[in-house]
């Protein structure tokens, strides 16, 4: 009978569904009663990595699971945090960077912990004083230049932005586009702090006379334009951060003694990017998520930060690896942006460095 | 028979059907609806007077505008291919069909580095014409324009066209078309009355998909576009989580939908003329040997502008991921290029003991399964949902539409959304394990339903009357009867289907676990920090994913029916 033949297929259907829904139940769901691991959720960008000996060593001594929830880019994860804050979906939030830590901070998605480990921490870092927000690393983005190509045309290094526009380095720079870049938006936001607010878009539009390229993501600005990269571009400069002259050592195919690239760090060149950690509010699991923010502060994971994910500690203890002492360049004098005035103004801002760079 | 027996009987086939209404409901309709009740939420007097119409009009009429120049070109590119592939035999047939099918899981960011190592500043055809020509500056200058965004739609939806248009009329069978020029008609006559007709439905399918994947595109626009072409697509992504202004996106998200909604219900008036029942032939049949210099000239003209369109992006980025480029400078400035596994070797080591490190043959079975799970759901909801709308019942007039809609939704309002609904066990986005495959579902169904309705509207009721009168059961008619005929387009639909949750990567970095990453996800992560290594081992990765992708379709084209004769 055609009938019997599909109820029996229907409910098998069911009855699989039935099963995978449990099978990805039982990893998640904590029982206290016979003292199985619970689970911490922890919710970050996908640019997040560390080394996983240290994540075990964690999860045994405080008996537990940790269970990372990478979510896209550093916007798209933080969408998450604050579209799911009536009903948390993770317990800790790592990754806001200061060009978004006040918005984070209005939507009041993380509760306050004042860290014991704040004590080591670099002061300039802590931004948020009433400790929602727990500076974690920091990186600068600078433009780096191709070392070889200087070099074989004689050109001087610039020394100030407004030296860019210069017409010995016409054509020569690569910068990513600030509404779709994270570096794009720094590497924006120095030249605000610069130039001010008015006369940013003067230097952008002189910038843009001089033959500025601009693409919308660090990999094609990286990859397909900057002439000392793997993708052998056509320009020597581009916009990207203090420590990629130690990555591309570190990822050479043939051993390296010197770097191909280095970073222009003359004062008010560069923008530093902090990423902070926070407690998601409403979390069931505070004391765990203290004891993982604490881990995040501390020395280990702060020393296995740079080789990880190419940022500098923030913890003052902290040692760094040998190729970061030798290659990277970290600025006195990076740009400085008051938080708030960032929150009120980037989305006026990138709209009229739109009109004026690419309209 | 009592009436309400009738229901009872009906059961069954009742609640077939209503599975892909189910489906749609929960999986896309549910996630939309929360996202645009969140937008509509967060929206206040003040974000609506900010908002200028021309903050939607520009996207618009540019996403609609390319939309259309790509999909007429890649019409225009995929005819003599589709045409060549349904009426002859010839040698590289399949490798053409294979060729030409696997643009369309290229992650983006690597047909990218392959344009622009054959067409950059520095790329091949630009120094070899530089060279030639003696001149200063690269001739070619495409990277950033409208033509690179042209060019990449029609790399990657050629295969659309090809395989939808070219399956259906290789199951044409070419007897009347015989008939009629027996009869006197001129070839231009037989194409009127004949062919066109009989290969319409096959024909605005493929249109319609591949105008909505013009018109919904993203990746292309961002990377190939460059920042002065903006999409509705690409202007919610920025608004949506670069701005964190969802009304504003909440809003081009909707004006998109609306769209599309007018485009699918445009489209299901178009095709409402009756189908014409004839059983398809056996394309092996209907296949005839080249002949001539007409023919043979055609084949080689198609051939070539298919290898240099296909071939050569994917080849460079082959070639990419052998070739050791060495920092160490040659006297001119040049540098120089020996041949190398090391980039291969290197992704079998997790050098830095990192956390979400993957092996490579673990992305492989990561995606395999990703995919097969994908090609079970859609072929079964695909297959009921074909029926739905071949019986023109009320239920299939409503289901021919909406459909069609995931595929031009914003993805990253359904993202959102998938994240706002799917918040607890069972359905949860941090455990359910089949949210995946659910999602890549969502996308291939559509393809199914395209490829499996025609033909399951062809079949003549003759046919099936026939054998339910000789005692059949209609398990059997179907086994026995319809299953042979429609044989063909399943496997189709299955390579679509398939196909597209190889290289499906938006919805996949959303909803995966970390430490179930696929192939493109791997792609990604090396591409996303600095170093020739990173940069090589995505070329490596690149390259095992088109042979993984190949190997499947080989194998999925290589199945056939036990005992029975295939159409």
């Amino acid at each position: 009978m055609k009938s019997s033949k599909l109820i029996i297929l229907v409910t098998s259907l069911l009855v699989i569904l039935q099963s995978a829904c449990n099978g990805g139940q039982k990893t998640e769901i904590p029982s206290v009663m016979d003292n199985q691991p619970g689970v911490l959720n922890i919710m970050t960008h996908d640019s997040f990595a560390v080394s996983e000996n240290l994540i075990t060593d964690f999860e045994k001594e405080n008996n537990v699971e940790i269970n990372f929830l990478l979510s896209g880019d550093t916007g798209a994860a933080l969408n998450r945090a604050i579209l799911t804050k009536e009903s948390p979906q993770a317990d800790v939030f790592f990754g806001v960077d200061n060009t978004f830590l006040s918005r984070a901070l209005d939507e009041e998605i993380f509760e306050p912990y004042n860290s014991p480990m704040l004590v080591n921490i670099d002061n300039s870092l802590r931004l948020d004083l009433e400790n929602y927000a727990l500076p974690v690393d920091f990186g600068d983005v600078c433009i780096n230049f191709d070392k070889a190509y200087f070099e074989e045309n004689q050109l001087s290094i610039p020394s100030s932005l407004s030296d860019l526009l210069l017409p010995e380095y016409e054509g020569l720079l690569v910068v990513e586009n600030p509404a779709t870049s994270s570096p794009g938006l720094a590497f924006m936001l120095a030249t605000i702090a610069e130039f001010g607010e008015e006369g940013y878009l003067d230097f952008w539009s002189d910038l843009k006379a001089n033959g500025v390229v601009v693409v919308n993501d660090w990999e094609s600005a990286y990859y397909s334009n900057f002439s000392a990269s793997a993708g052998k571009g056509n320009q020597p400069m581009v916009v990207s951060y203090g420590s990629s002259p130690p990555a591309e050592v570190i990822f050479s195919e043939t051993p390296l003694d010197d770097a191909p690239t280095a970073s222009i760090i003359a004062p008010n060149t560069c923008f530093r990017q902090i990423e902070f950690v926070g407690i998601l509010k409403g979390t069931q699991q505070r004391e765990l998520a203290e004891k993982f923010v604490d881990f995040l502060l501390d020395v280990p994971f702060q020393e296995d930060l740079p080789l990880q994910m190419f940022v500098f500690p923030a913890n003052q203890k902290a040692k760094l690896p040998p190729e970061f002492e030798k290659f990277a360049q970290i600025p006195d004098q990076p740009a400085k942006l008051d938080l708030d005035l960032i929150a009120q103004n980037r989305e006026k801002w990138i709209q009229d460095w739109t009109l004026v760079v690419l309209r | 028979m009592n009436q309400r027996l009738k229901y009872i009987r009906m059961a069954p086939a009742i609640l077939l059907w209503s599975l892909p209404f189910a489906f749609l409901l929960v999986f896309y309709f549910q996630p939309l609806l929360a996202n645009f009740r969140m937008a509509w939420q967060a929206t206040t007097s003040e974000v609506l007077a900010s908002i200028s119409l021309k903050v939607i009009t520009q996207p618009l009429f540019f996403t609609i505008w390319q939309a259309i120049l790509s999909t007429l070109l890649t019409i225009i590119v995929g005819f003599p291919p589709a045409y060549l592939l349904a009426k002859y035999r010839f040698v590289g047939k399949s490798f053409i069909r294979l060729l030409t099918t696997i643009p369309f899981i290229m992650p983006t960011v690597v047909v990218a580095a392959g344009f622009n190592a054959l067409l950059g500043p520095k790329g091949w055809f630009n120094l070899l014409l530089q060279t030639f020509f003696s001149l200063d500056k690269p001739p070619i200058q495409i990277i950033n324009t409208l033509g690179a965004i042209l060019l990449a739609h029609v790399f990657y939806n050629s295969t659309v066209f090809i395989r939808v248009v070219g399956g259906a009329w290789s199951q044409l069978d070419p007897k009347i078309e015989f008939a009629a020029r027996t009869l006197g008609a001129s070839p231009l006559r037989v194409w009127q009355k004949i062919t066109f007709p009989l290969l319409k439905p096959a024909l605005l399918s493929a249109i319609l998909l591949i105008f909505l994947f013009n018109f919904t595109s993203f990746a292309v626009i961002l990377l190939l576009g460059g920042p002065k072409f903006s999409t509705l697509e690409v202007e919610i992504y920025i608004q949506a989580l670069h701005m964190l202004n969802l009304p504003v996106a909440g809003l081009l998200s909707a004006i998109q939908l609306l769209f599309t909604l007018v485009l699918t219900i445009l489209y299901t008036r178009l095709i409402k003329t009756k189908t014409i029942t004839l059983t398809p032939r056996d394309p092996e049949e209907v296949a005839k040997p080249i002949k001539g210099w007409k023919q043979r000239s055609f084949l080689v003209g198609t051939m070539s502008y298919l290898i240099i369109l296909f071939v050569a992006p994917l080849f460079s980025l082959v070639l990419r991921s052998f070739l050791l480029t060495d920092f160490s400078r040659n006297l001119d400035g040049s540098t120089g290029n020996r041949f190398s596994l090391v980039y291969y070797q290197e992704l079998f080591l997790n050098r830095r003991e990192s956390l979400f490190y993957v092996p490579p043959i673990d992305a492989i079975l990561n995606s395999l399964y990703f995919g097969l799970i994908t090609v079970g759901i859609a072929l079964f909801l695909g297959f009921l949902a074909a029926n739905v709308i071949s019986s023109r019942s009320r239920w299939g007039k409503l289901l021919d539409p909406i459909l069609m809609l995931p595929l031009g939704t914003s993805a990253v309002s359904l993202g959102l959304g998938f994240i706002l609904v799917f918040n607890t066990p069972p359905l949860d986005v941090r455990s359910f394990p089949l949210l995946v495959p659910i999602a890549h579902s969502l996308v291939a169904m559509p393809f199914v339903v395209r490829i499996l309705q025609p033909v399951i509207a062809s079949v003549p009721r003759g046919l099936k009357y026939s054998a339910m009168v000789l005692g059949a059961s209609p398990w059997r008619t179907f086994w026995q009867v319809e299953f042979p005929i429609l044989f063909r387009a399943i496997i189709s639909a299955a390579l679509f289907a398939f196909t597209i949750s190889l290289g499906e990567f938006g919805a996949t970095t959303f909803l995966a676990r970390p430490e179930q990453p696929t192939i493109p996800i791997a792609i990604y992560r090396y591409l996303s920090q600095p170093g020739g290594l990173n940069y090589g081992q995505a070329m490596a990765m690149s390259t095992i994913l088109m042979i993984v992708c190949a190997l499947s379709i080989i194998l999925i084209e290589r199945l056939k029916l036990p005992n029975i004769k295939e159409f």
